[in-house]
């Protein structure tokens, strides 16, 4: 039978259902439960799914998989030096295979934002307030797959007025020696005006075997709370990833997020979707997309303006090489009640070789009359006349177009507040630039 | 330190350079006039290296090597400079972080160590009072937003940072006010020195008052139709290039 069958079969069949899960999280079995049945009613998305349309997830399922549940067994600090960023001074939560790992951490302690295992934190009234609640969430079968039989991952909670020093480095471990499932779930929970700066980003141990990550991130900002939120996807090779983000933000909440793709996973799938149920909120979307070889990266986000006053504010940008395929889908719905709306989106593109393929499309749906809402999609070349005039300068043609690519980044880069992040940034654009050169 | 020997050159199959013949020496100042379209930015933009130029015929010899064989790049790392007719606007590339990789591209390929960001602070600083270049300017991106004039005087800003060894200005006197052809004629004239050449693209004699030049070349239809000393120019800003074309025409049909 067609391949994703064996993957349907592998996942439905193959493995302990939610029931038979022993971990100590037995307050939300009841959520595993209903998100299993949830998830047998969606089946898995097809091309014929209108949400999946450019993206084959079949051709990336037809591998045998684990559900891998092994435990970390070496991972070492050694081995964790080069996950981090160089200059960055940060909290630092550890996940090998979506398992926190204390040993490994450096956790803020002792104020009022806490990190903590969701498994641990199962009994908590606020993560079962929360847990699996998002309306975006529930018509997404691979998010009901993971909230089913999700790994573990993180709970992160920061009291009213709570504030950090530095931001919390989330940095996810793959150590998989077979082709593993990987299903890590976090819950980020910021109450009235508190603050808080999270990085996420991940290496892989062993790329022999293919690791599949299906990630969720649940947010959650009460009034006045303000998130950075920075993700960055890169450096694990025979990875594929799914990832689905999504936030409620409550009156005067503001949240920023960032999504970095890098090199070199197979497939990257991120689904952003922001919930808008209070009144004068701000939203910053930043997407940098930058693929080669023959890397699939489709970013799907929605911002859901469900009252009036609300400002979101979208910025994809991608750079393309090769036989690179991207995928852009930046929906924004404006319910009846949400007046006074600012809705902006861009996503701009740069293809840097023939075979290089962009699809973007953006969706509005306005049911509102006194709105200010745009849209905007660029696919562009190297402009020949920045590079002849870089290169008339002495400036090498890698150097040169590490320039260009930087420049064309620049609005992206330019909003991340975290200098040591703007300098690792900078860095990878001068990689992959590098690779795309001497390739 | 150059040498042009009947050189051809076109573009998308335009024939634009029809046998330009050119010899320039350590310290000379050589002035290229000459009517719209005639060919002097292609010159310039041949010996720059800009790729959609195809040369057909003919040397280009610049400080005993092949300047034709040699990318873009390098010849600027060899002491070739063209300030643009046109300078391009990047934006997200500062004018500081821009001049600094410039410069370190060029220090490399001659095995220097970069310029430690002290020294090349202290370098800017002293570059930019010669050329009275708007410090605030240099922060920003490429050009972008700069104004014609801010445009012309970056461009010897870094004439002046990259010290080159022969450097095309190409019409760098349009678009600046009185006051700033000025300032820039007198920042060139302090960079000249007996190791240096200039080749500067005018259509107006009153630059060479304030530099003045060895030789004044006209270029008409791609070639070199006259050569002469800066009494030329002032010919010519009186009497205009009719009575040249058709000079170069009666010859012709002879
Ligand atoms: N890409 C191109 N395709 C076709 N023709 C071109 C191209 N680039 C330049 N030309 C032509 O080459 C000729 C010479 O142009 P060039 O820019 O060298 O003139 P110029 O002497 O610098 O003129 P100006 O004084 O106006 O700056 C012009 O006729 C121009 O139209
Ligand atoms: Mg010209």
């Amino acid at each position: 039978m067609t391949s994703d069958k064996s993957f349907y079969e592998f996942i439905s069949n193959g493995v302990p259902g939610p029931e038979q899960k022993v971990d100590a999280d037995n307050a939300i079995m009841p959520a595993r439960k209903l998100a299993f049945s949830r998830f047998k009613e969606l089946g898995l998305p097809t091309v014929k799914t209108e949400e999946w349309r450019y993206t084959n997830i079949q051709r990336f399922l037809k591998d045998a998989f684990t559900l891998a549940q092994e435990e970390q067994g070496a991972v070492t600090a050694e081995q964790l030096s080069n996950a981090g960023i160089p200059q960055l001074d940060s909290y630092r939560a550890v996940l090998v295979n979506g398992r926190l790992q204390a040993n490994l951490s450096t956790l803020p302690s002792g104020g009022k934002i806490t990190v903590s295992k969701i498994s641990d934190a199962a009994g908590n009234t606020q993560l079962q307030a929360w847990f699996d609640k998002h309306p975006h969430l529930q018509s997404q079968p691979f998010a009901a797959l993971n909230a089913a039989l999700f790994a573990d991952g993180l709970f992160i909670e920061a009291g009213v007025n709570a504030a950090l020093d530095k931001p919390i480095h989330i940095i996810h471990v793959y150590t998989a020696s077979a082709n593993a499932f990987i299903q890590p779930r976090h819950l980020v929970l910021l109450h009235k005006s508190a603050t808080l700066e999270i990085i996420e980003s991940a290496i892989g141990l062993n790329d022999a075997a293919i690791t599949f990550v299906n990630g969720v991130t649940e947010v959650v900002l009460e009034e006045n709370a303000e998130l950075w939120h920075y993700n960055i996807q890169s450096t694990i090779k025979n990875s594929r990833h799914i990832y689905h983000t999504s936030a409620t933000q409550k009156a005067d909440s503001r949240y920023h997020h960032f999504n970095f793709t890098l090199p070199s996973a197979e497939l990257t799938r991120n689904n952003l979707s922001v919930a808008l149920t209070g009144s004068n909120t701000e939203t910053n979307l930043h997407g940098l997309y930058l693929a080669t070889g023959s890397q699939h990266v489709d970013n799907h986000t929605f911002v859901d303006h469900l009252v009036a006053n609300c400002n979101s504010n979208e910025l994809y940008k991608g750079v393309l090489l090769d036989d690179a395929n991207g995928v852009f889908t930046g929906k924004i719905h404006v319910h009846q009640d949400a007046q006074k709306t600012n809705a902006f989106q861009q996503n701009n593109n740069l293809l840097m070789s023939e075979k290089a393929n962009i699809n973007s499309q953006p969706q509005l749906e306005i049911y509102a009359d006194d709105v200010k809402c745009s849209h905007g999609f660029t696919v562009g070349r190297f402009s020949e006349e920045s590079l002849f005039y870089l290169r008339s300068r002495g400036i090498g043609e890698e150097a040169a177009k590490s320039l260009l690519v930087n420049a064309f980044a620049f609005d992206i880069t330019d909003q991340v507040h975290i200098p040591a992040l703007q300098d690792f940034l900078a860095d990878k654009i001068r990689q992959y630039v590098a690779g795309a050169i001497n390739n | 330190m150059l040498t042009i020997k009947n050189l051809h050159a076109e573009v998308d199959g335009k024939k634009i350079l029809k046998g330009i013949n050119l010899e320039i020496r350590k310290g000379e100042m050589h002035a290229i006039m000459g009517p719209n379209g005639s060919g002097k930015s292609s010159l310039s933009s041949v010996l720059a290296g800009r790729e959609n130029y195809t040369v057909t015929e003919g040397e280009v010899i610049f400080e005993g090597k092949n300047l034709l064989d040699l990318s873009p790049e390098d010849r600027a790392r060899e002491g070739l400079f063209l300030a643009f007719q046109y300078p391009v606007e990047i934006p997200g590339v500062s004018n500081l972080h821009f001049l600094k990789t410039a410069l370190n591209e060029i220090r490399t390929y001659h095995n220097l160590p970069p310029l430690e960001s002290k020294e090349f602070l202290k370098l800017t600083k002293e570059k930019q009072q010669l050329v009275d270049f708007n410090a605030n300017l240099m922060n920003r991106s490429l050009n972008e937003g700069f104004s014609g004039g801010e445009k012309k005087r970056n461009e010897v800003f870094q004439l002046a940072m990259l010290d080159p060894k022969l450097a095309i200005l190409d019409e760098t006197d349009s678009g600046l006010d009185i006051d700033a052809l000025r300032i820039v004629a007198a920042g060139v004239n302090k960079l000249r020195n007996a190791d240096k050449a200039f080749m500067v693209i005018t259509h107006y004699q009153r630059l060479l008052e304030y530099i003045v030049p060895d030789f004044v070349h006209v270029l008409y239809n791609g070639q070199i139709v006259k050569t002469g000393t800066k009494e030329l120019a002032l010919e010519l800003e009186e009497k205009g290039y009719d009575w040249l074309k058709e000079e170069v025409h009666q010859k012709e049909s002879v």
